[in-house]
Order: structure tokens, then sequence, then C-alpha cells
């Protein structure tokens, strides 16, 4: 990856020029600390403005707690017991203090510690997004660069329309389809939820819950039979999820190919003789990675998000469900404590992507 | 395949040929073949996303009775079938001459599902325990007269075997044992629970999320949002054929429809009236009816001028199109009812003395001093049906010259603003507390104070700054009659002095509509006056 004329990334360009001259170690460790400081920043910021918004929409979780026919006095009690009589700026100061701590508080929703709840609820999320995206990147980025290379003819035609389809087809609608035909009519996939009702019961007894992700957790188990079955189960919202990947992926491919194959180098490498495979899938595609590294963490980041609709269709207790059920309950513990959870996976894909970046592109190291 | 651009070595299109074989092998080895539930457990599809507490003494939502229900008796138990009142924990009961002394006589060979015996001091702690803990379900025994202060005293042990409860007035007695039939009158299982217990809160917090009842069933699993799993209580006295009870939360209707026709599941419980339809064709499918005990209404506030003036929320009861609602948008999932007690209660009748008549509605509003109708606010929670009957109510009210504007709220914000008594009018669903018809007298046709002061939040009446002056002394006198065919004359007398005086526009009671398997037997959704009952459900086999 020697030919690198095409990627431009001016930030790390700068960044490059700054710290020119220091040895790697502890530039590596320079952009670990400052990686930190602005997690710390970015979580502040996001528990601040999320409190913010928590206490200014007309919900009110005590109310919520105590339900429709509570006196007006067990209503107080329940007000004062969640400490909502107190100054919101206290509110939030006691908020932060338990959060520092570890303590996320507890869901009136579920009446469990939101940590328990979230815990429960991300690796549901982060199968389904994960696969997904592997899905879309396996898939969207041939399509993309199949796409650019053919630009104007046939299978460009065809690869842009299905991504169309993608980028216009709501995802609850396409869900519902898809389970009417492979589960309802073919009998292909699984059903809703993560696991026949039969194989809940073995996987209750039989896995034991390593990492909360039942794929992971039945397969270091050994129990094969509960693993299919949660493959059949989840094969499907991930098609439906991955499709949707796939198209933005490979528009956005196609896109930094086409720009990348314009470019002087291409031209130079083939005059070279370079064979114009190695031509398309080392130089022009090694250079239109930078910026699709950014879209690929940044569709993964959103998928982790989890998919409300996708998740109600497939009855999947993810992420996204868990905080809009919480948010319709006026259940501002779980809001909050699901929406750390989030801002840290952005940070941590952020993370992730720098570090490929220093990887793909050599004038980031 | 010249479209292709060239791969750099044959290696990569192996491995990438092998991936996708690999990937869709995984989506093809599923079975093709129809599913079934294991033949001794019994699996429901349900939205349970209400579902917050397991403790009997908290537990106030839909989904928690349907749970609780099953994992705790209590003193007086309702037949499944009939849901008319029979022994539960206490063999028999008696009232004292003075009709202020209860007298329960417990079954002590009954057992809890830890193993432990049911023992008086049981039900005693059980019961005060509701009273101390002073939850939100509370009121059900506080309005026996029951108080912190005084709970040791009334309710207490006679001997090993006899409990007793001592209440403020000569309560009917059908009143006090319809209380007791109630979630919150459930027998805990005091060592169990005490062995649990933080601080003072006498187990509250532990059971929130575990059992220990002596009910039919126990608590197996609870994964919020997600499923309940119940077992058979192997100490019950006539063990469950469903060894297992497995209720899953499917939020959407047409994935529950999917589950059932595929035969994942063998109840679906919140199908739309299309889905329904589409159940009732499939001869493998059948559909049962239960009326539930929610009324649908709406209310006019007082405070507002237009709405207090006599005449107009008479004018607005000829307003509402009854019979279209409910034979369009919610067929099958209403019935017209137009009585503040739902059928199947003592008292409740059937009297519909309005229908959709806009020419009688404009002179009454002419009358009342409105001829061009004015302005109001509707006050609705944004759920797909309540919002339907708004634009059907919006439409009707609108053709008498009402202008009607939706205002959608989540259920808490129109809880908020209903309780500050600042709504105009609202379109609220009221579900009873208790088999009693005084858990809605109480609330349409009851109130002790009107004054803003009196903060009297949970009853209707004073939410909509309703005095009710003609029906309150009927309601406090109702509760102590002893003769019950004159209580119930009390009741319909009631419900028909609010059809001219209340405020309160009653329209439905709801109707479930359930989808099962066909060799599905023996499920009561506990009507209009309980909650689900799972033990005397069977499956047979062909």
């Amino acid at each position: 990856m020697s030919v690198s004329q095409g990627a431009h990334d001016p930030a790390s360009a700068e960044e490059e020029a700054a710290i020119a001259g220091t040895g790697l170690l502890p530039r590596i460790a320079g952009r670990f600390g400052k990686t930190l400081f602005s997690l710390f920043v970015t979580l502040f910021g996001l528990l601040l403005v999320t409190f913010a918004i928590a206490r200014l929409v007309p919900l009110d979780p005590a109310l919520a707690v105590v339900g429709p026919r509570a006196t007006q006095a067990q209503y107080e009690a329940a007000r004062k017991e969640m400490g909502l009589d107190q100054p919101i700026p206290v509110q939030f100061v006691n908020y932060l203090s338990d959060v520092v701590r570890g303590d996320f508080g507890r869901s009136n929703l579920t009446s469990r510690p939101v940590i328990d709840d979230v815990r429960d609820a991300f690796p549901a999320t982060l199968e389904l997004a994960t696969l997904a995206t592997l899905l879309g990147v396996l898939l969207g980025v041939p399509a993309g660069v199949v796409s650019a290379v053919n630009q104007g003819r046939w299978p460009d035609h065809v690869l842009r329309v299905v991504g169309l389809l993608g980028y216009s087809m709501p995802v609850f609608w396409l869900g519902l389809i898809a389970l009417l035909i492979f589960y309802g009519q073919l009998g292909w996939v699984g059903g809703p939820g993560q696991l026949d009702v039969s194989y809940e019961l073995s996987y209750e007894l039989d896995v034991t819950a390593y990492t909360g992700s039942i794929l992971i957790d039945s397969a270091l188990s050994g129990a094969w039979d509960v693993f299919a079955n949660a493959l059949t189960h989840i094969a499907l919202p991930v098609f439906v999820l991955g499709y949707f990947s796939l198209a933005y992926i490979s528009r956005m491919t196609r896109s930094f190919m086409l720009e990348q194959l314009g470019q002087e180098y291409v031209t130079a490498a083939r005059v070279k003789g370079v064979p114009e495979g190695r031509v398309i899938w080392v130089h022009a595609l090694g250079n239109a990675m930078v910026p699709l590294i950014t879209v690929i963490a940044l569709s993964y980041a959103a998928l982790l998000e989890g998919s409300v609709l996708t998740e109600t269709v497939f009855a999947w207790p993810g992420l996204g469900l868990y905080i809009t059920q919480a948010l319709f309950a006026a259940d501002l513990n779980a809001v909050l404590g699901g929406t750390v959870v989030i801002g840290v996976a952005f940070i941590v894909l952020n993370l992730l992507s720098d570090l490929l970046y220093t990887v793909v592109d050599p004038r980031a190291r | 395949m010249g479209f292709l651009p060239p791969l750099w070595s044959s290696r990569g299109t192996r491995l990438g040929a092998s991936v996708a074989l690999l990937f869709a092998a995984s989506v093809f080895t599923a079975p093709a073949a129809l599913a079934e539930t294991p033949a001794d457990t019994l699996v429901i599809a349900n939205t349970i996303d209400d579902l917050k507490v397991l403790d009997p003494a908290e537990s106030f939502e839909f989904s928690g009775g349907d749970v609780i229900n099953n994992l705790y008796d209590k003193l007086i138990e309702l037949d499944p079938k009939t849901l008319k009142m029979g022994p539960g924990l206490a063999k028999s009961w008696d009232v004292s001459e003075d009709g202020k002394t209860f007298t329960f006589k417990i079954d002590t060979s009954r057992k809890f599902a830890s193993g432990n015996p049911v023992r008086a001091e049981d039900v005693v702690w059980s019961l005060q325990r509701v009273v101390k803990l002073d939850k939100t379900p509370s009121f059900i025994l506080t309005q026996f007269g029951l108080t912190k202060d005084n709970v040791e005293d009334t309710v207490k042990k006679v001997d090993d075997e006899t409990v007793s409860i001592t209440v403020d007035r000569p309560y009917a007695p059908s009143f006090l044992y319809n209380a007791l039939t109630a979630d919150v009158a459930s027998i805990v299982d005091e060592k169990l629970a005490m062995e649990n217990a933080s601080g003072d809160d006498m187990g509250n917090e532990w059971l929130k999320t575990h059992s220990a009842g002596a009910g039919p069933y126990t608590l197996r699993a609870w994964k919020p949002n997600e499923s309940v799993i119940m077992e058979a209580n192997e100490n019950y006295p006539t063990v469950p054929a469903m060894k297992r009870v497995f209720v899953r939360h499917v939020p959407e209707p047409a994935t529950q429809r999917l589950l059932l026709e595929r035969g994942d599941i063998d109840i679906a419980r919140n199908l739309t009236p299309e889905d329904i339809q589409a159940v009732e064709n499939n001869d493998k499918l059948k559909v049962e009816d239960s009326p539930r005990g929610r009324i649908y209404y709406i209310s006019g506030n007082q405070k507002m001028k237009e709405l207090a003036t006599p005449g107009v929320m008479q004018a607005i009861k000829y307003l509402i199109d009854y019979d279209g609602i409910a034979n369009s948008f919610l067929k099958g999932q209403v019935v017209v009812n137009q009585q503040f007690l739902p059928i199947g209660f003592l008292g409740a009748i059937d009297d519909k003395p309005f229908k959709l008549d806009v020419e009688k509605a404009k002179k009454m509003l002419a009358d009342a001093g409105y001829p061009d109708g004015f302005e109001v606010e509707l006050l609705v929670r944004n759920a797909q049906d309540r919002l339907a009957v708004a634009q059907s109510v919006q439409n009707t009210l609108g053709q008498a010259g009402i202008k009607v504007n939706i205002k959608p709220a989540t259920g808490s914000e129109v809880l908020s603003i209903y309780r500050a008594r600042k709504a105009e009018l609202t379109l609220e669903v009221w579900g009873p507390d208790y088999p009693d018809p005084n858990t809605n007298a109480s609330v349409f046709a009851e109130n002790p104070d009107n004054s803003d002061a009196a903060q009297l939040t949970g009853n209707l009446s004073w939410r909509n700054a309703y005095a009710a002056e003609a029906t309150t002394k009927m309601a406090e006198d109702a509760v102590v009659e002893k003769d019950t065919d004159k209580r119930a004359k009390m009741y319909e007398e009631m419900q028909r002095i609010g059809n001219e005086k209340s405020p309160f526009v009653l329209m439905f009671q709801y109707q479930e509509q359930d989808g099962m398997q066909k060799n599905v037997e023996g499920f009561s959704t506990g009507g209009a006056v309980s909650s689900a009952f799972y033990k005397a459900v069977t499956k047979t086999t062909e």
C-alpha cells in the first residue's frame, strides 16, 4: 500500500505534523490519553443532556411507579423515595455520584438494577448488529466495487436498484413480509424470539451464561442443538438488518471507488502494467477503505443502538426495545443507563476506527 | 461473468464462496415441518411490558395480575370457570352478630411451594404486611378501616387454625369477601419472605422478582420484556396438567398470529380483529371471547364552564356513534356498555339509553345556550385504538358544532394532567380493582369532598370536579347493606341516576378475543372480575 495519494484525512495529517519526530509508543499513549479524556467529556455531556431532557419532558416517573389509583400521599412518598422532590441540579449531582460508583439505579419498569437489564439486553443487540454488519460488509463492499467498475452498465444499474430498495423499504414491513414467507409459509427459519420454547428450557438447563450472547454461550457450553436453533432464529433479522446495512455500504463503496478510479495513480499503475485486479482490489479499494471504515463504523454503531422496529417485529429482547419501552413508561433511570451504553459503544467504535486508520493509512501513523 | 472485476487470487474466490455457503446452509438447516409445543407446557404470546413487580402487596398491572393469580392462593378463591367464590386457604368463614368481626378457618393441611406449612401466622402477616407497606393497592384492604396503627389488633390470630379481621363498620359481607379475592390479599410464605428481607421491607424488594406463595405455580424465571416461566407447584392439592407455563412477550399482533399459525404457541392474547378473522377461518385454531372488566369512557371536567352547563354532557352522550365504533374498527374487542358496572358484576344492568342522535343533541345544546357549539380539548393516550375512537368522537361531536381538538399524550402524561383536574374532555379506560360493585361506584358515583384541597386523585369523580351529590350517600350506604338483593338494587339505581346526571359518557366494556390451538381447553382470562387462570388448562393430543 505504498501508493496512497488518494487518501485524504486532514485531521490525521495535522496531527502527524504536530507529533512528527516523537517515538511510536509515546504517540500511542498520547492518543490513548486524549481518547480517554474525550470519552469522559463525551459521557458527561451525554448524561447532562439526557438527564436534562428526561427532566424537561412531561413524564412523571413517580406517577409511573405508583400507578393511576395511588392516593396523593402514596404519590408524594414515591416522589420522595426517588429523590424527585430535590431541585434538579441536586438530582443530577446525586445521579452522577451514583453512576461513578457503578450504580445506575433501579428500573421502575422491571424493578431490577438498570445495569442487570442492560447486561441482558445488550448481548442480544450486539449479536444482531455484529452479524448484520458482517453481512453488510462482506456483500456490500464487493457489490460497491462491482458497481463502480461497471459504472453506467447493467450490473451497476441492477446493484443500484437493489441498494435503492434497501434504502426505501420500511424495515418494519420488510421484516413482517420476510417472516410471513420464510417462517410462516416455508418454515425455513425459526420464528420470532431468540429460541424455540422447547430449546429455551434446555437453554436454561444446559447453557452457562458466560457472555449473555446465546450463540456464544451455547457454543462454549457445547449445546450445539441450542446453537443451531438460535442460528435459525437470528438468520432472518440478520438478513433484514444486513440488507439495510448492505444497501448503505455498497452505495458508499461505489462512490468512494469511483473517486479513486478517476485518480492519476490508477492510470499510472495501469500504464506500468500492474494487473487490473491488483489495481482495483489493492490500490483503489485500499485507499477507498479509509473513508469506508468510518461509514462501516457508523452503520455498525447505528445498529448497536438497537433497531426498535426490527426488535419489535421479531420479538427480539434487545436494547432498542428496552430503551423505547422505558421511555414510554417514564422509566428514566433505564433510559439514562441505556443511553450511556450506546454512548460508550459509539466512542469505542470511534477509537477502533481511529486505530484502523493507522493500519490502513500510513500517513496516520 | 465478464462484469466481475478480476479477483487477485483464486484462493480468495474459494474462501468467499465457502463463507457464503456456510451462511446459506445455516438458514436452510431449519426444520420445515410445523412445530408443536411440548404436551405438558402451555405457551402464550402476550404483551407483558407493563409487568413491573410481582409482590402481591404492590403489583397493580394487568400482566402482574395474570402472574400473581397463579403463584399465590388467597383465603377465598374464584373458580376459574364460573368465577364464583369458593374455599381457598380458608376452609370456611363467618361473620359476627354485629357484622364487624369476620373469622376464617385456615386449611392447615395446605403447604407453600417452598414446603413450609400454611399457618394462621402467615395469613395474619400477609394481610398486615399490605397495610404496613402502604403500596398503591393497599386501599382494597384499608377501605375497611384497617390502618398502620390498628392493623396489629384488627387482623389477628385467634388460634392455630383461626384468623379474625375486625372492620370499622358493619360492611356488607359480600363486599369484604369480594375484596379478599383480589391479588393484594394473596397469602405469602412469611418464613421464606423474611429470610430474604432487607431492612424492614418485609421482603418487598425480593418479592418483586421472586415468588413465595401456595398457588398452583411457582415462578421459575422472569426476564423483563422477554418472558415469564412458571412451574407447577408440586405441593398444590391438585397439581395442574400443564407442568410449565411459558408467557412470551410478543409486542406485535401480526407476529403473534404467525406464531399461532405455525404451532409455536398455544394461545395468542393480543390479536387484532383482522387476525381474529383469519384464526376463525383456520380449522386448526379457534377463538374464545371473554368480556373483561375494563370500561371505556369519556369524562367532562366540571371546572370547564361549557361542560358544567346542565344539558351539555347529556348532549354529548347522544353524540357518540356507539354501534358504529363497536361494529367497525373495534369489532369483537368491545361490547357497548353505557353503565359504570361491567356485565358480570353484582348490580350490573344492560340499559342502553343513548344512541347517536345529532338532531336531538343539537337541540339540547341550543337549550343549554350553545346553539353553535364550542371548542374543547380531548385528552387521549396515544394508542392506536384510543386515537381511532377519539377521531370518531371528534367527527360526531363536530356534527353538532362542538369543535374537538385531540390532544394525544403518553399514558403517564395523561394521568398527570387528569389527576391535577386540568383536563377538559378525557378519553380513558377504567378497570375494576376487585370483583365488587363498590370498586366502580366509589369512583364513578361517589365523591366525599369535591374541594381542590381534598386531593382525592384516585377518584374519577373528583378528577372531573363532579360532586356526585345524588349518589355519594347511596354509594356509602350500599357498602353496609347486608341484603345482597337490596344492595344490587342500590347499584342499579346509582347507574340510572348517573345516566342522567354524571359527566361520564360510558361507552364500552372490553372483550378479549384469544386465538388458540383447538386442543387447548380450560383457559380462563378471569373475565370481568379476575386475572388469568392456568391451573385448569389441558391440552388433548390426537
